[in-house]
This record gives C-alpha cells, sequence and structure tokens, in this order.
C-alpha cells in the first residue's frame, strides 16, 4: 500500500487552466518528481523531465457491467512507467477538456495490475470562474467533471465580480456540495490542497459533509464584503431554493440534471438489508451514478462500515471503531444524473435497523 | 541414484540494478536488457553495461538471430550486437516503442500508438496504420507476414503487399500475440484475464478462459503441439496437438503453488517448461510426470523474464527488483 505510486487526475474544461495548474505543481520547491500523462503530446508547454502522451482510448470491459469503461492507454503507460519506478514520486494525469473523468478513475479499480501499482489520489477539476455557468449548460463533460471531482478549482476569480463569482459557486454546489473548492487567480493554491488527498481511501472517508462551512470561512479572512454580498443575493434567489437549509448566505440553485442526495439514519443499519440493497441499487442504477459515499453503523458491529463508489464500482470495507459516546449514525451520499431520489430515500431508510 | 531435486547449485546469480525487462544469449553470451535503459552483457567477471536507451527505460526487447533488439521509452529501435555495437534502427520523437518483434533472418518490426513499421532484413521499412493502439507483434513463421494485436482482434499484414490487412475479430482489448510454429493458430491474451485463439483456415474463435489474471506471457513446446502460459497459480498448458486446437479440451496445470506464475518458456529441445513466480521462485517442470526441479527459491521480487539458449544447456532469468542469473544444467 504505501509504495503504491499516487496518481491526481485533472480534469477541467477547455482553457481553464489545467496547464497552468500543472506547471504550479511541476515547478513548485517540494523536491517531488512527478511522472506527467498528458493528452495532445508536444503542444502545450510542460516543463518536466517526464512526459507521456496518451492517446485517451476508452474501451468498455467484457465484464457484463455497461458503464465500466477503462483508459486503455493508461494501463499501458503505468505498466511502462513502473521501469522507472523509483525515479519519480507521484504521476499527474492530464485528460483533455472534454474528457469524461469516469474512464479515468475506473482504470485504477478495474485492472488489477494498474491496482496494484498506482492508487487514484484524487480528481481534481480546474473550472472557469468566468465561464463555468455557460458551460454547465452547453458542455456535458463540464458538468460530469464538477459532479465528479474531489478538488475544484475555481480559477480565473479575477475576471468575474462578487455576484457572478457568487452565482458560478452556488451552480458548482449545486452539482457537488462535497468537493474542496479554492477560489483562485493563476491556480495560486498550496498544492497540498491537490497532491495528496487520499481522497478514495477509505481510511481516510471519516465524515461526510458538505464543504461550503470550510470554505466559506476561508474566503471570509480575505474579503469580509464580498460575504455580505451572498447574504444579499440569497434574498434574490429565494425561489431556487427547494432544500436547502443553508444559513452561510450561499444562494441555492438546483440543478436539473445533475444533483446530490445525502441520507441520512440516526442510528444503525440492518446489514442483512443495507449489504444487498447497496449492492443491487448501484448495480441498476449506476450508469447513473458517477460518486457515491457512505459511513455506516451496522447493527452490532463497534466498527464503521465506509464505502465508496465510482459509477457500478464499489470498494467497501469495516474502518475504525465509533468512539465511545459518539453518535452511531448512518450516512449516504450520491452524486448523479437524474438521481431518483425518492427511490433512493425509501430504499436507504427501509435498511434502519 | 535419487534424481536431484534442486538447481540452486547450478546458479550463478547477478545483479542487474534496475528491473529485468527481457533477456537473451547473444552470440552465445548473455544480455539482460534493463529498466534503466541500460543493457547488461556478460554473465560473469566479464560484464559489463552499455547504455543503449540513456536516460530513458527499454519497454521490450527479443532477440534476432545474433543480436537483441530494444524499444525505450525514447522512441528508438536500438539493435545490439554480442560485442556491444550498438545501431540505431528508429527513432519515432516523442513517443514509445509499445511492441517489438524480431526473427531469426534480422526483420524487425516495432509500433508506436497505432502505427506499426516492419522493417526487412535488407533494410526496407513499411508502414501500417492499425484500427487503435497496438500492443503486441509476432511475425508469422511462414512469409513476410505480421500478426499485430489492437482492441477488437488482430490485424495479419503482409509489409511487401498493397492489400488491406486480414482481420480477425474478438471485442475487447488483445495484449500479446503470438502465432503457433505450425502457422495455424493466432494467440492473444487479454486484459479479461483469458486468451483469445483464431484458427487461420477458418478464423474460428477459440475462447481460453478462467485465468484469475493477465495471461501475459506465452511460450510454445519445441514441437509446437503446447502452449504454456502464465497468469494462474500454476502453468496452463493447452493442448494445440490437433487440428481443433484445444476445442473441449482442458489444459493442464504444472507447478501448482500458491504464487502466480508470471513468466514461462519452454525447453528448446524436450517438454520442459521453465516458469518464473510472483515471489521470485522458478521451477522446472516435466510435462510427462509434473515432476519440479528448483532452480531458485521465493522471496524476492516477481521474475519478468526467462530465456534459454539454443541448445538448452544454459538458461537467463531476470526480475522486476533487479535480480538476474545464469542457470547452466548439469552435465
Amino acid at each position: 500500500m504505501a509504495d503504491k505510486i499516487p496518481v491526481t487526475v485533472l480534469t477541467g474544461y477547455l482553457g481553464a487552466g489545467k496547464t497552468t495548474l500543472l506547471n504550479r505543481i511541476l515547478s513548485e520547491d517540494h523536491g517531488k518528481k512527478f511522472a506527467v500523462i498528458v493528452n495532445e503530446f508536444g503542444s502545450i508547454g510542460i516543463d518536466n523531465d517526464l512526459v507521456v502522451g496518451a492517446d485517451e482510448e476508452v474501451f468498455e470491459m467484457n465484464n457484463g457491467c455497461i458503464c465500466c469503461t477503462v483508459r486503455g492507454d493508461l494501463i499501458r503507460i503505468i505498466e511502462g512507467l513502473m521501469k522507472r519506478k523509483g525515479k519519480f514520486d507521484a504521476i499527474i494525469v492530464e485528460t483533455t477538456g472534454l474528457a469524461d473523468p469516469a474512464p479515468v478513475a475506473q482504470t485504477f479499480f478495474v485492472d488489477a495490475d494498474v491496482r496494484e501499482a498506482a492508487r487514484l489520489d484524487a480528481v481534481v477539476t480546474v473550472a472557469d470562474a468566468k465561464w463555468l455557468a455557460e458551460r454547465l449548460k452547453d458542455a456535458p463533460e463540464a458538468k460530469s467533471q464538477i459532479a465528479f471531482a474531489d478538488v475544484i478549482i475555481l480559477n480565473k476569480i479575477d475576471l468575474v465580480g462578487a455576484e457572478d463569482l457568487a452565482d458560478v459557486e452556488a451552480r458548482i454546489r449545486a452539482i457537488n456540495p462535497y468537493a474542496r473548492l479554492h477560489k483562485t487567480q493563476n491556480c495560486a493554491v498550496s498544492l497540498e490542497e491537490v497532491l495528496n488527498r487520499n481522497a478514495f481511501d477509505l481510511d481516510r472517508i471519516l465524515e461526510i459533509e458538505p464543504q461550503f462551512l470550510e470554505v466559506e470561512q476561508e474566503h471570509d479572512h480575505h474579503e469580509h464584503d464580498h460575504n455580505h454580498d451572498h447574504g444579499h443575493k440569497h434574498e434574490h434567489h429565494d425561489h431556487d431554493d427547494h432544500h436547502a437549509k443553508n444559513g452561510h448566505g450561499l444562494k441555492h440553485y438546483h440543478d436539473e440534471e445533475m444533483q446530490s442526495v445525502a441520507l441520512t439514519i440516526e442510528g444503525d443499519v440492518d446489514p442483512d438489508k443495507f449489504l444487498p440493497w447497496i449492492n443491487s441499487y448501484i448495480q441498476t442504477e449506476g450508469a447513473a451514478i458517477l460518486r457515491s459515499k457512505g459511513i455506516i453503523a451496522l447493527k452490532d458491529e463497534p466498527k464503521r462500515f465506509v464505502f465508496q463508489g465510482v459509477h457500478m464500482i464499489l470498494d467497501g470495507d469495516l474502518q475504525q471503531d465509533w468512539k465511545p459516546g459518539e453518535t452511531r449514525r448512518s450516512r449516504v451520499v450520491f452524486i448523479g444524473r437524474h438521481l431518483k431520489e425518492d427511490e433512493i430515500r425509501s430504499g436507504f431508510l427501509a435498511c434502519a435497523a | 541414484m535419487a534424481a536431484p531435486t534442486s538447481l540452486t547449485s547450478n546458479v550463478a546469480a547477478l545483479d542487474a540494478g534496475a528491473p529485468v525487462t527481457a533477456a537473451a544469449f547473444i552470440a552465445g553470451a548473455p544480455a539482460f536488457a534493463l529498466g534503466d535503459g541500460q543493457i547488461l552483457l556478460g554473465g560473469g567477471a566479464d560484464a559489463r553495461l552499455v547504455a543503449a536507451h540513456p536516460d530513458a527505460a527499454i519497454l521490450i526487447a527479443v532477440k534476432a538471430g545474433d543480436v537483441l533488439i530494444t524499444g525505450g521509452d525514447d522512441g528508438r529501435v536500438v539493435e545490439i550486437a554480442g560485442d556491444g555495437v550498438m545501431r540505431e534502427l528508429a527513432r519515432e520523437k516523442g513517443k514509445w516503442i509499445d511492441a517489438l518483434a524480431a526473427r531469426a533472418d534480422g526483420a524487425v518490426a516495432w509500433s508506436t500508438g497505432r502505427q506499426v513499421f516492419a522493417r526487412g532484413a535488407k533494410g526496407d521499412v513499411k508502414a501500417f496504420t492499425a484500427p487503435s493502439t497496438v500492443r503486441g507483434l509476432a511475425f508469422l513463421p511462414k512469409g513476410y507476414r505480421l500478426a499485430v494485436s489492437h482492441y477488437n482482434g488482430a490485424s495479419l499484414w503482409f509489409p511487401n503487399a498493397a492489400a488491406e490487412p486480414d482481420e480477425l475479430h474478438w471485442k475487447g482489448s488483445h495484449l500479446e500475440i503470438t502465432a503457433s510454429p505450425d502457422g495455424k493458430f493466432i494467440v492473444t491474451s487479454m486484459q479479461e484475464n483469458a486468451l483469445h485463439a483464431w484458427r487461420l483456415s477458418d478464423k474460428k474463435d477459440l475462447r481460453l478462459s478462467g485465468y484469475p489474471a493477465k495471461p501475459r506471457s506465452m511460450s510454445w513446446s519445441h514441437d509446437g503441439n503446447w502452449l504454456a502460459t502464465s497468469g494462474a497459480e500454476a502453468a496452463i498448458v493447452w493442448p494445440f496437438n490437433s487440428k481443433e486446437g484445444p476445442v473441449n479440451k482442458a489444459p493442464s496445470e504444472l507447478g501448482v503453488r500458491s504464487a502466480r506464475v508470471t513468466t514461462v518458456a519452454f525447453h528448446p529441445k524436450s517438454p520442459i517448461l521453465a516458469q518464473g513466480y510472483e515471489d521470485g521462485m522458478i521451477l522446472l517442470c516435466r510435462q510427462a510426470d509434473g515432476a519440479e526441479l528448483l532452480v531458485r527459491a521465493e522471496g524476492a521480487g516477481a521474475i519478468t523474464t526467462l530465456a534459454w539458449d539454443e541448445t538448452g544447456r544454459r538458461m537467463l532469468f531476470g526480475g522486476a527488483d533487479g535480480a538476474a542469473g545464469l542457470l547452466t544444467m548439469p552435465a
């Protein structure tokens, strides 16, 4: 486990600033060596010793799982990179602006050889503050990239006013309230916020909370008047607000296509009901579910059951004990396309012990 | 006199210093192609390193007559003679050499992405674009013809003919490719932990499945009757000694252990299989009765290559951890 090479996947629509972020990662004085897998080899200036051109060949696995697509070129490239093992510390995969992140992520779970050599660390999506709102309307890829992200770099904030920034942030949160969001100019973000996130490690999934609390506080330090502006916008957009009880001044949108559903059972669930339900639900609805996560209190089990999934691929295990005095609470989150919220709710709530 | 059960005292161990990509006897002398771009020539005190791909990794290497051909992640194809003299055969800037094949007359083929190049014994180079990225290349035993594996099947290409390549279809990602010594079957290893075979006379499909891992290493017996493969906790040996191939026939298993076989190499003259495991063990297994001889004990990195000399008196091995060695069979 310890010597698996961490892999960061950089996605983002064309022109959002992926290359800027990549060069920032490569040029900072961190003493780490990266292998960089890029598309469109040679067409962009990347200053790194080990740059590999990828052809983004996506293919279906013959395993009866219709949405189980992988990147064949990544399997080949990671195998080849292992010949240089010890000469680099991490891999960064830059995808094209039009790429769906799912096949990239799934490659790290489906292929046994890749899984043995490398671990997916996080999906980092760079978004253009000025144009993202437009792209979310006309480019399904842009929406998938936001929905899939563990970390979102909302870049070029200097090109938009405070109102527009609040608006695009709300649109991002309507799709994915769980990613870490950083507002930047020139992708100026601390590398710790991008690398070594362990976003797919079950033992790092300690809680599932929407991330806007933390981000808003971080933001407060910089621009107090901006926060006031948020509050102002909120009143105007109350009609958009179907579900949110958001006391932090962030206006709320509902995205018609891509949503997240979070459900909580204040107590234990019955493993004989929950495990068959989650497995079969993911098998039947997995094509629409981009990401899933859960921390579950199984009846009579002192450890928490933690799972995370990408489409139909589920990874779950018992992790650390519930602490004495800690509330045993079961929580699941799904991010996906046209999620059947009522069906998920009734299915999950029926698993209560 | 009891037969010996171990040949470990017949092994001269070497430290190659980098992951071993492939090994071969070149003009009688050991040669190891390494992940750090170098070739280790010679197996004893005379051993020396030759920088065939400076600052690059050797991704693949094959033997062609009395030379070794290497393909690197520097996009170069290099020929190395037994005396260490090198010649660059190709340079594909910014690309990786993904697959390589060679044969005794000196013909060499390589691929980068979808591009396949064949260089005849006289040095003339022909090119062909495959339908998707190429993962494996093999010369057919008869005629100047190349088998090319890719996504959704394989292509059979005559580099010197204008005709379109002959296509063999089967859904999925095909990795390594090999032709049976009689030229009647083409076999590929697949992403889905299986082998696929086509009988060329009628393109009949044979699906050989049941592996827990990808059967990446394949080796034909000296008489061409058997195909041994890696990818399971034993070497899996399929019978190809009939017109039908292994249809409705169970394979045999050699050297069953609780560790996965990573590399197989049939002895060039006898029905004996050398097999390397993921834990560094190497066994010689006699096909007739499954009798095993220990060449190397477990407890190291995976074996990545096994190579006999023409007489079957000596065998080279190499591992992912840089371990290497020379086995000399007892007289």
